[in-house]
């Protein structure tokens, strides 16, 4: 049975045209938020691995490093050539001893569950702010906070004042500009994929100040992915 | 059109032939499901919740078993026995359009078991909740005196709070065996849902609602608790471990949590059974 | 050519871009300093409603919508002038050939269906593995809620529209629905849906699911925009569709065709057309509040600020339970309808059957807080819940029993129909008693939520609705086309379908009892060789459809082999008209004597056909 030309290339351009479709769906949805994930380098003291994880947390991260929401909150992550990258899907070796600084570039939003303005599975549950060590920061205060659930991890991150003479607009911030510097170490168990999360809503624009970037892989929340 | 093929007094009968088949599966099946498979449908028997619930699935499987028996046995029979034989001219089957006793027995009897069913159902809820959540004011309250453990929901983590100890909270749920439990379940943002599985405990954490929930447990376990309501990006992740510890085991462990509780008890707002913070907090 | 020239889907979808333009635009009018499109709309709601809305209806004036109003209001006499009688331009734009519209339809939901069934395969894959991530999380929550989303939206309309709208006229023996337009109406507010739901990826998607639930859906980025549009259309749409169908069936029967003769698919559309009217208003209410919450700072469902979630909830499910007897009702009429047919019996217990789609219809308004049970709705409420919803179970045994006596002595042919009209019984049967166990609060405790009350639906809805639709497909699309569908191809996507399916879910009936949540992209590493082993039946099951699809488009397209004009013998009227139905129905309007179902019984076809010298105009 010989069917007409033009309908064998109807049907054909008709496939062509689903599969490109679909393709292009598949694709938006996998890119919409995803990154690859950002390998933190190691190093070893005495035979046990140790890594140093800095991270800095902007209000606005600004076009350069998202052009489609430019007015989001954001971690990024310091790579070895000293950039600012934001990535927050992170490669961590398992077993390993993890010394994190992180930057604060942002204002107070405040703490929903006072709870959580405590420091909690680090080291000695407590954290190192601007040289002081402190064991618990006023809720209300909270600019933002490191949390791994999993890990039953949590740290509050000091703000930058609210008259702060000199703040950073748009990301990448550099160190010139006035930040808070937090220190803490925690360690990671066996391998998995931890996902970790900020739990001050510092989403502002949306309900309860979790929306948007609180929501959003690749801004305010990402994975440890301990190998 | 001529009506069956066959002369009427050929026929075999039918009905007989499938009532006996059923009868005899369901004999063979009905106690096999009650013996066996009933008691090992989740969520067993970690706590007297959770029995109640394998208690009464147990029963509603067995009673569904012979009607599952009835149309496997008629199905089979009818789509083998009643089929147009391949070739033959396409007649008409016999013009029965009704009845009545056969009517009156299945509505009847679906009546009755459906009856029984929500009777029993009644009955296994009533006893003690049911590990469901009752809302604020629950009428199915087992006797005696109950620990107190609050159930905060938050985007998206499981904090937990004892105000018989002062308003502790912790992150890590700990509860001490043989004891009956008030399990206060609320959310501070979206609508989450608390569930311990081995448990048999589920009741939903809305803001600004005390969901009250009973619980008796039993022996000493770990148990998986997940988050059973869509409540934004890491509602799959939203889960954790808890456990039941004996009663010396727990008290060390409250003391030692009200140790690392010290420094944040001060911003603590004081125990309350709803909480409404800002929803928008200091935006910007 | 001349349809080019005038208002078809290309001047629908010009002036549907021109309109949202418009609504951004008054949009900022009203909210918004001009700043740049893209980066305002991430926080601009109204633009992205009004966007959209402005879009609809410019979408529905490019049509063609407003040209008969407009002519009225100027004074021109009523008229059918759209009915135009030849040509495939016909089927891209505003037709009031109730015939056209049904084609229109199976198209049309068709391609949204496979649509939501691509987003299916995305979540098994998404699902082979606890660990690996092949979409970032909130994006596999944007998959899922456009999977139900779509499924449910397309579906409510998926036996009424194509079927309904097809078959009610020449089942009544008249030439038309009560009200053409709206009619044609409720199809292009379906497609415009389904579009906008799509488009949500473009603005972060939406992490609710299908049910929407407020709070979170207040947080959600502007996707969560286009759901709540987009089942505000389907509302709409639903609205009319049930409105239209009763007001044909009740007014334009035919002479002789008495309530009691009524074909038993005209009944399961009345029963599914009265939910479709009471149920969907409630639906547009409660999204509509959404909206304001979300545009208008107000409160309906924000507890701080004196709201509640419950409000939401309640709302939702005053509708959502009827909605799912929407689905299932026109499934059990579609068996009812064919099984006869097909056993050369007549239907047994017809007003059993009857009585079971009213009771259906009527109770499923008094069951809906059954999905609130451990919600902290008063405990009071549990226990009347629990005893209505085990009571719905009792209309719906009326199916069953009528269907199982049909086939009792008959002579039955294993016909692709009437293997997915069995098929049914299986499906159904599972669906509903696992429904059963779902009443029951103290098991509602562990199964709400979890994989079993999705493995229930699944087999109520795809078992139970889509089975059914692929009955109806294999046995009208001849009298509908003109064609004949192959019929060992169809047998093979039968019995691929039928077992694919069962391997899919029947597993979900465990993971669910095992722990595992709904909606989550991780799952502890016990239950993975189950939901591998679902996975894979899924890409098989996806398979099936892909085969029918391609049997479809070979039957259809290629071999076109003319069917004749009553394959299966039917008694029933429409097959004792020509295939494909000519434009208006009945030569001379038929005069019916008894219901379609006199095998056994009477000589010949139930009424006077057309052109015999016995009739009435």
């Amino acid at each position: 049975m010989r069917a007409p030309v033009w309908k064998l290339l109807g049907l054909a351009l008709g496939i062509t045209a689903v599969g490109v479709l679909i393709g292009f769906y598949a694709g938006k949805l996998t890119t919409e938020a995803g990154s690859p994930s950002y390998t933190v380098p190691v190093q070893t003291t005495n035979g046990k691995p140790v890594v140093d994880l800095t991270i800095e947390t902007v209000a606005a991260v600004g076009p350069q490093l998202s052009p489609s929401h430019p007015d989001y909150v954001s971690y990024l992550i310091r790579n070895t050539k000293g950039q600012w990258v934001r990535d927050t899907v992170w490669k961590l070796p398992a077993n390993a001893t993890v010394h994190v600084t992180i930057y604060n570039f942002d204002g107070a939003s405040g703490l929903r569950n006072a709870y959580l303005a405590r420091p909690q599975g680090v080291d000695g549950n407590v954290m190192v702010v601007d040289g002081k060590t402190l064991d618990v920061i006023p809720p209300e205060d909270a600019s933002h906070t490191f949390a791994v659930p999993a890990y039953g991890l949590i740290v509050p991150v000091a703000p930058v004042a609210d008259d702060a003479k000199n703040p950073c607009g748009y990301a990448p911030c550099a160190l010139s500009y006035d930040h808070r510097t937090i220190q803490f170490t925690f360690h990671t168990g066996k391998a998995g994929h931890y996902r970790w999360q900020c739990f001050v809503p510092c989403a502002a624009g949306w309900l309860y100040g979790f929306g948007g970037p609180m929501q959003t892989i690749g801004y305010m929340d990402g994975f440890l992915d301990v190998v | 059109m001529s009506s069956s093929s066959t002369p009427t007094a050929a026929q075999p009968n039918h009905a007989r032939r499938v009532i006996v088949a059923w009868i005899v599966l369901s004999l063979i099946a009905t106690p096999l499901v009650a013996i066996f498979l009933g008691p090992a449908i989740p969520p067993g028997n970690a706590s007297v919740q959770a029995s109640g619930q394998t208690t009464d699935n147990t029963v509603m499987i067995t009673i569904l078993t012979p009607i599952i028996c009835l149309l496997l046995v008629f199905f089979v029979y009818a789509l083998s026995q009643f089929r147009k034989e391949r070739g033959a001219d396409l007649v008409d089957g016999p013009p029965l359009r009704n009845h009545s006793t056969v009517q009156f027995l299945w509505v009847g009897v679906s009546a009755v078991i459906v009856l029984f069913l929500a009777g029993f159902g009644t009955y296994e809820l009533l006893q003690n909740g049911a590990g469901g959540g009752q809302g604020p004011n629950p009428i199915a309250v087992p006797s005696g005196s109950k620990l107190q453990v609050q159930v905060i929901a938050q985007q998206w983590e499981f904090t937990y709070r004892y105000p018989s100890y002062g308003g502790l909270e912790t992150s890590q749920l700990v509860i001490p065996s043989d004891t009956l439990i008030e399990l206060h379940v609320t959310s501070l943002d979206a609508v989450h849902s608390f569930w311990a599985y081995q448990l048999g405990i589920k009741a939903d954490a809305n803001p600004g609602v005390d969901n009250v929930a009973f619980l008796k447990t039993k022996g000493p376990r770990t148990f998986d608790i997940h988050c059973a309501e869509l409540c934004g990006l890491w509602h799959g992740y939203m889960f954790s471990t808890g456990r039941v510890v004996p009663a010396g085991q727990f008290a060390a462990w409250v003391k030692q949590q009200q140790a690392l509780f010290a420094s944040v008890a001060q911003y603590m707002p004081p125990y309350a059974t709803e909480y409404y913070p800002d929803p928008q907090r200091r935006a910007g | 050519m001349r349809r080019l020239l005038g208002f078809n889907l290309l001047t629908g979808i010009v002036l549907g871009v021109v309109g949202w333009y418009a609504g951004w635009y008054a949009a900022h009018l009203v909210a918004g300093p001009s700043i740049d499109y893209f980066a305002d709309i991430d926080v601009n709601e109204l633009s992205v409603v009004l966007a959209y809305l402005g879009g609809v209806i410019g979408f529905l004036i490019g049509l063609g919508f407003l040209n008969y109003p407009f002519a009225r209001l100027r004074g021109y006499p009523p008229s059918l002038r759209e009915k135009e009688t030849q040509g495939i331009g016909r089927y891209f734009g505003l037709c009031t050939d109730h015939k056209v519209v049904g084609i229109q339809y199976l198209v049309g939901v068709g391609v949204f269906l496979f649509i939501g069934g691509l987003n299916a395969m995305l979540i098994r894959i998404e699902l082979l593995s606890p660990t690996k991530q092949v979409f970032p999380a909130g994006s596999y929550l944007t998959i899922v809620g456009i999977h139900g989303t779509m499924m449910m939206g397309m579906m409510t309309s998926g036996i009424l529209g194509p079927f309904g709208n097809y078959l009610i006229p020449i089942l009544i023996g008249a030439r038309r629905m009560a009200f053409p337009r709206i009619e044609a109406l409720t199809f292009w507010l379906l497609m415009a849906g389904g579009v906008i739901l799509e488009t949500t990826v473009f603005f972060g998607g939406f992490p609710t699911g299908w049910t929407g639930y407020g709070p979170l859906n207040i947080q959600a980025n502007p996707g969560m925009d286009c759901y709540i549009l987009f089942f505000a259309l389907v509302g709409i749409s639903m609205t009319l569709l049930g409105l239209n169908m009763i007001a044909t069936i009740v007014t334009m029967r035919a002479p002789g065709l008495t309530w009691t003769r009524l074909p038993i698919f005209v009944w399961g559309v009345i029963s599914t057309s009265v939910l479709m009217v009471l149920a969907a208003p409630v639906l547009i209410a409660a999204l509509g509040m959404a909206l304001l919450d979300r545009t208008a700072q107000t409160s309906f469902f924000i507890p701080s600020a004196g709201g509640s979630d419950y409000l939401y909830q309640n709302l939702f499910w005053v509708f959502g339970h009827p909605e799912v007897y929407i689905l299932a009702l026109p499934g059990f009429a579609i068996v009812l309808e064919i099984l006869p047919v097909f056993a050369r019996k007549p239907l047994w217990g017809y007003r059993l059957a009857v009585s079971g789609l009213l009771g259906v219809s009527l109770l499923s308004f008094f069951v809906w807080q059954h999905h609130l049970f451990v919600s902290g709705i008063n405990g009071d409420l549990r226990p009347f819940y629990m005893f209505s919803t085990e009571l719905i179970s009792i209309p719906t045994g009326f199916t069953f029993i009528c269907g199982m006596m049909t086939l009792w002595r008959g002579q039955i042919r294993y016909t692709v129909p009437m293997l997915f009209c069995l098929a049914w019984f299986f499906n159904f049967l599972i669906g509903g008693l696992s429904g059963v166990f779902l009443s029951d609060v103290p098991s509602d405790v562990t199964t709400h939520g979890s994989f079993f009350s999705m493995a229930h639906f699944h087999y109520t809805i795809v078992g139970g609705l889509v089975f059914t639709f692929f009955a109806a497909i294999y046995y009208w699309v001849p009298k509908m086309t003109g064609f004949q569908l192959n019929e060992r191809m169809g047998k093979i996507h039968f019995w691929w379908m039928f077992i694919s399916f069962n391997s899919t879910f029947a597993p979900l009936f465990a993971a669910g009892f095992l722990g595992m949540p709904r909606r989550v992209v991780t799952y502890p590493a016990s239950l993975q060789f189950i939901n591998d082993w679902v996975s894979v039946s899924a890409f098989f099951l996806g398979a099936s459809m892909l085969f029918f699809l391609g049997n479809f488009i070979y039957s259809l397209v290629f071999a076109r082999i003319p069917a004749p004009a009553n394959p299966w013998a039917s008694k029933s009227i429409e097959w004792q008209l020509p295939s494909p139905v000519p434009v208006y129905n009945f030569t001379k309007i038929p005069v019916f004597s008894s219901d379609p179902y006199g095998y056994g019984e009477s000589a010949g076809p139930v009424a006077v056909p057309a052109g015999a010298p016995a009739g009435r105009d």
